[in-house]
């Protein structure tokens, strides 16, 4: 098992932390993880962006090019990225502020309405779960039972208190992503 | 069983240098290393194992900081990325030359000048040749993984005193900033006063005793025979370091026809390349020098006896090639592959350069 996976979006969507949440979830699986995320000035306000691979297997590069699946949460991070999926790989995408959808054929592209759902249930803060749980319907490569210790792992103690709310968004997002 | 962590490689080095018993920490802040200090300070040391962390008003500061620590026998070490470290160059010379035991960490990036925050591999001549004026060498470790930036805290501060001399970690913003599993070390007690007595009383200045003369530490020496001999002696040191403490990684060499050559990152980049290649029946095989100084010149000579050809991948525009083809010595082909200024190459691209300039 190996998932070379990139998420990207503006800052302050919460993709860095859905990366950690993910990462910390493959180790619960006795997985081999790496997250690397862009650190450049374009944090600030612009795009962000993290590669997060999960393989059984020791991992070499921490830096790739192609991508088994990319999640795509703005329009900058559609136009870099969307080209860089592999052939027959995945690509999620909220259509929220999306204007120009992703074209390819030979890939297998998902909708998530994310920001609609997060602003149907009054919470902003549980959108990158409910993206995560998307993610985890198409591709299911760790436990939902280590997803959710990554995610209690992933945050500090003070954030415990979230812990019902994202586990349901987790649950939510698999209901909600739709295959195009 | 020890607990797995999912850490940066910058908070990694923190918590290395607390739990490896160090004595101080100094630094001033600088992209794309400020998760060092900025861990120290979360973690409070001073209030567990009484290790200061401070953050000085300059890189010169901190580094004349450090000689102040260092000239006690204590275990110190300072943090910072390329510009930082190029201020700090006067003082790593005269650590070396009064021959005193730290730890530079450097987390490189993009240069010349002030350059930019992404990472890169420009300052292997900087850690290996000098950076400072005159003959002096720095110990370098070049870690690859989260979990090496942890041990190379620890492997540095025990070269450094089996040497009394400087040891840098050369890294770079890709090691520091990304996150992998690592397992922490036990906690190590601080050297007591007596320790640092009995481990480096015969030079530090530990306080003079009736039974001993003074210990003094300087660099200065104005007879120029007495210093040559004080060169002569560095110089062996600096052999006896290359006779006993070369660190390299091979993978896949064995039945290799060409060998990538690569360090840090850049040695993860390429061996995802390696193994495109030889998905593909290409026989590539990877050389990772550990130790950037000593070099591991001879099992470059010994594999230039019988490949085709070696691809230095380096994130800069080409550095360690050059003792690369000092080692090969004109015996087989030694191209040169990089990308500089912060920009970093896919496994990709390097598999293009080797297909470019030595498969053909």
């Amino acid at each position: 098992m190996k998932e070379e996976l990139i998420i990207a979006g503006f800052g302050g969507q919460g993709v860095l932390s859905t990366g950690k949440i993910l990462a910390y979830s493959g180790i619960m699986q006795d997985y081999e993880v790496c997250w690397l995320p862009s650190y450049g000035p374009e944090m600030r306000g612009g795009t962000a962006n993290v590669t997060v691979i999960i393989s059984d297997k020791p991992i070499s590069s921490p830096v790739i090019q192609k991508f088994d699946t990319a999640i795509i949460l703005n329009q900058q991070s559609m136009d870099k990225f969307e080209s860089q999926v592999k052939p027959g790989g995945v690509l999620i995408y909220d259509t929220n502020g999306i204007t120009r959808h992703p074209e390819r054929k030979d890939i297998k592209i998902y909708t998530i309405d994310a920001t609609a759902e997060a602003a149907r249930r009054g919470n902003a803060r549980i959108f990158n779960t409910l993206i995560l749980g998307g993610y985890l319907k198409v591709k299911p490569i760790v436990d939902l039972e280590n997803v959710f210790m990554g995610l209690k792992k992933s945050l500090p103690e003070r954030a415990w208190k979230s812990l019902p709310d994202n586990e349901a968004a987790i649950r939510a997002g698999m209901e909600i992503i739709k295959e195009k | 069983m020890k607990e797995v962590k999912l850490m940066k490689g910058n908070e990694v080095l923190a918590e290395a240098a607390i739990r490896c018993g160090a004595d101080a920490y100094f630094g001033y802040p600088i992209t794309p290393q400020s998760e060092v200090m900025e861990t120290l300070m979360e973690k409070k040391p001073w209030e567990t194992t009484g290790m200061v962390v401070l953050q000085a008003e300059s890189e010169l500061a901190s580094i004349n900081m450090v000689y102040g620590g260092a000239c006690c026998g204590k275990k110190v070490l300072t943090s910072s990325s390329s510009p930082g470290i190029s201020l700090m160059c006067e003082g790593l010379t005269y650590l070396a030359g009064s021959e005193l035991p730290c730890v530079i960490i450097n987390v490189s990036r993009g240069g010349p000048g002030l350059g930019t925050i992404q990472p890169s591999q420009g300052d292997y001549f900087q850690a290996t040749k000098g950076g400072g004026h005159g003959d002096y060498r720095l110990i370098v470790l070049a870690p690859n993984s989260v979990q090496e930036m942890h041990d190379f805290v620890f492997d540095a501060f025990d070269l450094a005193f089996k040497y009394r001399n400087p040891v840098m970690v050369l890294s770079d913003g890709v090691i520091g900033q990304m996150m992998e599993k690592v397992v922490l070390a036990e906690q190590r007690p601080r050297w007591t006063e007596q320790e640092i007595i009995e481990k480096c009383g015969d030079w530090a200045l530990t306080g003079k005793t009736p039974d001993r003369k003074h210990n003094i530490i300087t660099s200065l020496e104005l007879d120029p025979y007495a210093f040559e001999k004080f060169n002569q002696k560095l110089v062996e040191k600096y052999n006896k370091v290359r006779e006993n403490e070369v660190r390299y990684e091979e993978f896949m060499c064995d039945d290799a026809d060409y060998v990538i050559v690569a360090f840090g990152s850049s040695a993860r980049i390429g061996m995802k390349t390696m193994e495109m290649a030889r998905e593909e029946g290409i026989k590539v095989g990877l050389l990772r020098p550990i130790t950037l100084f000593p070099f591991p010149e001879k099992p470059i000579a010994a594999l230039a006896e019988r490949v085709k050809g070696f691809l230095s991948v380096e994130l800069n525009t080409g550095q360690m090639v050059e003792d690369i083809k000092l080692a090969v010595n004109g015996k087989t082909p030694v191209e040169f592959f990089g990308r500089a200024g912060g920009a970093v190459f896919s496994p990709e691209e390097v598999y293009d350069a080797l297909k470019e300039k030595l498969i053909k």
